[in-house]
């Protein structure tokens, strides 16, 4: 059983598909230093699931826990219902890993790359011929099939990389911060395959990232981890509102030198960002503070060149679960 | 599949790719082929024993320093490629991931090894009388070489170079140790007393036998100290990857 496709992102679940990811309680500590500690959460078959954090937070510790190369220090993991700890092999039989900085080989030509994952996962020949054949075509790379991996580009290697997970044509995809560094076209052409195989094969995708766009632009779900604990889970949409807070309203002036405060009272208690001839405010209301700032921007013979109410982004649900914000925070206080 | 069919396979897939890979890498080659024939050249000159006497210790040889350069240098190579991680996240387990490191430095050792002796038959009075002992030596000694090979490139390292080093620390002593050049019956004492702990020292006296000369051992003695030795360094092999699997990363 399978989610329904990605068409509009951030949609919850409407059906409760069987987990294909459990992490129970993992935790890893590396010397004194706990990097994950007790991370709990269910992954359901079909789900895109964004792990997002900042750096160090444990995103990538999680991930190698969850693929079996790191060993829990305590915990459990379930991929496809496999223990991974007990049945390591069986359960990558079920998935595709795309590493954080991983390469591929770079003596191997880019066809050998992939011929190489899909013998490992025992794709029989026609099939695994068929398949890479597809893929390349898919990725673009079918005219650099007899290159060596050492020719090709970052957003090559990115591309190939992301053959290598698929061939094997995984029920579950591991990837660790697929489009970091990468140029505009490969990183979207990356994106779009993630959720068409999603979408057409029901693929689960595990993925870790720092980019709050693809997030919400891919992910059914999020977590956020911070300094190796779970600091929430749960769909865009709904990580949005639990931070009304930083709703906003953003106003532009053909001309303005002023202050905020002048235009409306509330602005003088509230976050205010300057922007080049107007601010945006940070506001529960959005609305009411976007009138009063019209009708005393009008009264004061401002021109408005551009007003608009935003709701949060991802970032800033990141950024204020995190603990940049509570920094940020304290910065500001003590200010 | 069974898993051990299945495990089996993986085994020779990383096989294939290892010797793809690796066996044209410079480590590989001037630790594996350089290294020996400068070794030999060195040992040879100024001395007046006829070249057929020297044949077996020169095979002996060539397959120690051949089977086991392929070994030290996959892993280290593989964590500084940034390829390690997922080779370790395929569906091959660790035992199938050395297993298939081991084959590579066998088949490196074997194929190597046939040129020594093709000219040790063809170009000297040598000959091989007794052929049983020497595919059994050259098999399992490069088997069990290939497996210290990998023993060694266990501790955490990104750099090959560093494991290389290491190799060749225990490497260059088991040479003076095994009977290559000298028999071990003709060894000092504490040569004789050091001789049983040396994989090559079973392997040369397979080949000796195999060229018809004295052994020291009986070809029984030789094969399962060989098979002991190659399960010994798979055994501690795979702890010791196992223990520095997630490290060096």
């Amino acid at each position: 059983m399978h989610l329904a496709p990605l068409a509009c992102h951030g949609e919850p679940a409407l059906s409760l598909p069987p987990s294909a990811i459990i992490a129970g309680a993992l935790t890893r500590a590396f010397g004194e230093r706990l990097a994950v500690n007790a991370v709990s959460f269910e992954v359901a078959a079909g789900e895109v699931f964004g792990f997002l954090g900042p750096n160090g937070a444990g995103k990538s510790t999680t991930a190698r826990m969850l693929t079996g190369f790191i060993t829990p220090t305590s915990g459990r993991a379930l991929v496809a219902g496999i223990d991974m700890a007990q049945h390591p092999s069986e359960a990558r039989r079920h998935i595709g890993v795309v590493p954080e900085e991983a390469n591929v080989y770079a003596d191997l030509s880019v066809w050998a790359n992939v011929m190489l994952m899909a013998e490992l996962h025992a794709v029989p020949k026609a099939t695994r011929i068929e398949r890479a054949t597809r893929l390349l075509e898919r990725f673009d790379l079918a005219g650099r099939a007899t290159q060596k991996g050492a020719q090709l580009s970052k957003g090559l290697r990115q591309r190939l990389m992301l053959c290598m997970a698929l061939v094997s044509e995984p029920q579950i995809l591991f990837l660790d911060e697929p489009t970091s560094g990468l140029d505009v076209a490969s990183a979207r052409l990356i994106r779009d395959i993630v959720s068409e195989q999603n979408r057409t094969r029901g693929m689960t995708v595990f993925l870790t990232t720092h980019n709050m766009d693809e997030a919400d632009q891919l992910c059914h779900r999020v977590a956020i981890i911070d300094k190796g604990r779970l600091a929430a889970i749960d769909t865009p949409d709904a990580l949005r509102a639990r931070v009304n807070s930083r709703r906003s309203v953003e106003v532009r002036f053909a001309q303005f030198s002023g202050r905020p405060g002048d235009l409306a009272s509330e602005l003088d208690h509230t976050e205010v960002t300057l922007l080049p001839n107007g601010f945006r405010a940070y506001t529960p209301q959005p609305g009411a503070l976007a009138q009063e700032i019209a009708v005393h921007g009008a009264a004061m013979g401002l021109c408005i060149e551009s007003m608009a109410t935003l709701v949060p982004t991802l970032e800033d649900v990141f950024l204020s679960i995190t603990s940049h914000a509570a920094a940020k925070a304290g910065a500001k206080e003590v200010a | 599949m069974s898993e051990f069919l299945w495990q089996a396979r993986a085994a020779l897939v990383v096989a294939k790719k290892n010797a793809m890979v690796y066996y044209l890498k410079p480590p590989v080659f001037t630790f594996g082929i350089i290294f020996p024939f400068f070794f030999y050249l060195a040992f040879a000159a100024g001395r007046n024993a006829p070249p057929e006497t020297m044949a077996p210790g020169i095979v002996a040889m060539a397959l120690f320093f051949t089977a086991s350069a392929v070994g030290p240098l996959v892993t280290p190579w593989e964590r500084q490629a940034k390829t390690y991680e997922r080779l370790i996240t395929s569906p091959a387990s660790l035992i199938a991931i050395l297993s298939g490191d081991v084959l590579a430095g066998t088949g490196f050792g074997v194929l190597l090894a046939l040129l020594p002796l093709a000219i040790a038959t063809l170009a000297t009075p040598a000959s091989v009388v007794a052929f049983l002992p020497l595919v059994l030596g050259i098999v399992l000694g490069s088997l069990s070489f290939a497996a210290l090979g990998v023993l060694l490139a266990a501790p955490a390292t990104q750099g090959p170079s560093q494991v290389m080093m290491l190799s060749n620390l225990v490497r260059l002593p088991l040479i003076f140790v095994s009977g290559v050049f000298i028999p071990v019956s003709q060894m000092p004492a504490w040569g004789r007393w050091l001789a049983p702990f040396s994989p090559l020292s079973y392997c040369a006296d397979l080949i000796r036998s195999g060229f018809g000369e004295t052994h020291y051992w009986s070809t029984l003695t030789d094969m399962t100290a060989l098979c002991a030795f190659i399960i010994g360094f798979m055994f501690l092999a795979a702890r010791w990857h196992k223990r520095t699997r997630d490290r060096a990363i």
